[in-house]
């Protein structure tokens, strides 16, 4: 146990986790959300993650912008970011609602059992990375350099640099935009209406697959804008990059309390912030170790997780 | 209608059965038509041919092929035939594999395992069949003390390239601060504990992370050893992760230098790490320069293949064309093969070959070189420094 490491690098440390946790927590917003309404895990966002991801570094590639081209001025990372975004949350929400049509609503129209759409998850998602895998020799991909990192903030040891920064603002301003549009929009109330009572909410006049549609774009949407976070913090993309993260987002989702979007939000960066912490601890080969014991603790103490279940009800 | 449908299906389904059958027969009659002595029997090439360490496999499978086809011009087409088994470099994959490969009885020798875990993972089965193979990458050093009998390697081990780049980062790197990080693996591992024993009081800080395809995120390690101060880091692992580390050094501005080992020395690291990033990285390898290779090699390979020669390409292309000479001179029996390997000396493209009794190189043939990125190329450096 390095505790000298700990403190040595503790505010450094819980940077890096704060920017690892929002891209992780942009990330779990899909699976609670898809959960909140239908009850389902979505195993398939981890490609629609994925996915989002390829398009923006292929969008890049088209237009020039390679791993190895020269770093652009601050407009041309206003444009590249911006471009990179609208294509990258595009892709992701687009293959978000076809794999909902495709996968999930026949299942639903027969009234299947939850272990059919569980099986269909899975595979939907298998098929899709080796798909993109076999599409991309299973090669990394190297991503361009559109911001050079340099540190904005010292707080003690920590170097704040502008990435990390960009990476925790976004992730915020999505989720505040997201916590009003579920709670403070017409169809946000329908979202929540179907996700405390679907059958009730139709009675109601919401248009139900409307709802479950509008629900899988929004995780989309969000994992588009994870995945352009990623592919600049990380540098590189592949065809299952999405795999383990998803993984750690999906942890982090039940760590906040599975269809609550402040506990997507919580979970994200609780986690990321532990892992960073037991790496320091421990070793980085423990990172994982320690993040799935502290999930496992919390569910023997609090079942339904920190902020407890709560898409349905009037408080999000 | 429906017992109509039956039939027709039963009479297609015996008909491509007949088909099948006959094509059968016919490839494997063919293949024993083949003119010269000593012909009709088989090397396999066992390794990663896809998956994330691909490239590594890819261009020792390339010069065994040359070698063989080369062969057979000689001797007849499909004299010698090359048989495949992509292991993925997963220690996972291998076994299967391996118990499949001993069933084929034409085989009769292994160019591989290339990477070290997997060969732990494989070369008991091949061992307990008696199939001799010839490894002309695998460099952890425990390999060849199981007391395996037929086992070889046509390369130096690890305890030759470890102290050779912890010596180049004391002495030609001069560094007082060295970060040590390696990806569990049996190769990597072994290696990077070699380094740490030769820098001793030097390194400042280790880590582990990840083997390949398990990690993409380095931020924790990135921290540690930039906070650790080092000017020198050694990575033990494979290219691909060893490339989008590095680009996650750089991008938190560590201006140090990178050594890694063989398993780094390929375009894949420069292309996961970018131009930029890999820029000065210096790899170990117990190998020579390609160029160097002797006789028309160089341009054999490029001419088959249109790329130039990877490493171990020369090393892979000697080992099978001692496979090759040992049937050629009636030794046509595994058991047999493995007593030629006892006594051979062979004079190859890159190396002159003779094995200790524990399959080893003999150490007045051990060579590593170090080699260093520049302009997004590796190129040779130095003859690696003596301890």
């Amino acid at each position: 146990m390095d505790f000298s490491s700990l403190f040595h690098e503790f505010g450094e440390l819980t940077i890096t986790g704060l920017a690892q946790g929002s891209i992780i927590a942009l990330f779990a917003l899909g699976y609670t959300l898809v959960y909140g309404v239908l009850r389902l895990i979505n195993f398939a966002h981890s490609e629609v993650f994925t996915i989002g991801a390829f398009t923006a570094v292929i969008t890049w590639g088209t237009l020039g912008l390679n791993q190895d081209s020269p770093t652009p001025g601050p407009a041309g990372l206003i444009g590249y970011l911006a471009l990179g975004l609208v294509v990258a949350t595009m892709a992701s929400g687009i293959t978000a609602v076809i794999i909902e049509l495709v996968a999930y609503r026949p299942l639903r129209r027969r009234n299947a059992p939850p272990l059919a759409f569980l099986i269909t998850a899975i595979g939907a998602s298998i098929a899709l990375s080796e798909l993109v895998g076999v599409l991309t020799n299973r090669n990394n991909r190297g991503v361009p350099r559109l911001m050079k990192q340099a540190s904005l903030v010292h707080i003690g040891d920590a170097n704040i640099t502008n990435l990390q920064i960009l990476i925790i603002v976004v992730a915020l301003v999505m989720m505040v935009g997201l916590d009003f549009f579920i709670n403070h929009t017409r169809l946000g109330r329908g979202v929540r209406a179907v996700a405390q009572n679907a059958d009730s909410a139709a009675l109601m006049g919401v248009n139900k697959n409307r709802v479950i549609s509008l629900v899988f774009l929004l995780g989309g949407l969000m994992a588009g804008v994870a995945a352009v976070m990623y592919v600049m913090k990380i540098g590189n993309i592949r065809y299952d990059s999405g795999f383990y993260l998803g993984v750690e987002a999906f942890t982090a989702a039940v760590l906040g309390g599975i269809g609550n979007l402040r506990g997507a939000l919580l979970g994200g960066i609780a986690l990321g912030v532990i892992e960073n912490y037991g790496a320091g601890l421990f070793g980085t080969q423990w990172h994982s170790v320690v993040a799935f014991v502290l999930l496992v603790l919390v569910l023997m103490f609090r079942p339904t997780g920190l902020l407890g279940e709560s898409l349905g009800r009037a408080r999000a | 209608m429906r017992q109509g449908l039956a039939r027709a299906f039963g009479g297609v389904a015996i008909v491509a059965l007949i088909a099948g059958a006959a094509a059968c027969n016919k490839s494997s009659t063919s293949g024993e038509k083949a003119g010269g002595k000593n012909c009709g029997y088989e090397l396999a090439y066992f390794g990663a041919l896809t998956g994330p360490s691909a490239n590594l496999g890819v261009n020792i499978e390339q010069g065994a092929e040359l070698a063989v086809d080369q062969y057979n011009k000689k001797n007849g087409a499909n004299c010698i035939v090359m048989k495949k088994f992509d292991s993925q470099g997963s220690p996972d994959v291998a076994p299967g594999l391996a118990r499949q490969l001993v069933q084929d009885k034409k085989i009769i020798g292994v160019v591989g395992l290339p990477f070290s875990g997997e060969s732990q993972a494989a070369n008991p089965i091949l061992e307990e069949a008696g199939i001799p193979n010839i490894t002309p990458s695998a460099t952890n050093p425990t390999l060849s003390t199981k007391g395996w009998k037929f086992f070889h390697r046509a390369v130096a081990n690890d305890s030759a390239q470890g102290p050779a780049a912890g010596t180049y980062i004391k002495t030609v790197l001069k560094a007082e601060k060295a970060f040590v990080v390696d990806d569990q693996s049996a190769y990597g591992g072994g290696l990077a504990d070699q380094v740490k024993s030769v820098l001793g009081q030097v390194v400042v800080g280790s880590d582990k992370v990840g083997g390949e395809g398990k990690q993409s995120d380095f931020s924790a390690t990135v921290t540690k050893v930039v906070s650790s101060g080092a000017t020198a880091l050694f990575y033990g692992g494979y290219y691909q992760n060893a490339g989008v580390f590095r680009k996650q050094l750089a991008g938190a501005g560590w201006k140090g230098t990178m050594i890694a080992g063989d398993g780094v020395n390929d375009k894949g690291y420069i292309q996961a790490a970018g131009k930029e990033a890999a820029e000065g990285t210096i790899v170990t390898c117990p190998c020579a320069p390609a160029a160097k290779a002797k006789g028309t090699f160089v341009t054999d390979y490029k001419t088959k293949w249109n790329v130039d020669a990877g490493t171990y390409s020369d090393v892979a292309y000697d080992a099978t064309n001692i496979f090759l000479q040992a049937i050629d001179k009636g030794n046509t029996t595994p058991a047999k093969i493995n007593d030629y390997l006892k006594t051979v000396n062979y004079s190859g493209v890159a190396n002159t070959y003779k094995f200790t009794d524990v399959g080893e190189l003999d150490p007045s043939q051990i060579i590593v070189w170090a080699f260093k990125v520049a302009n997004g190329e590796v190129v040779p450096d130095q003859q690696a420094p003596k301890a």
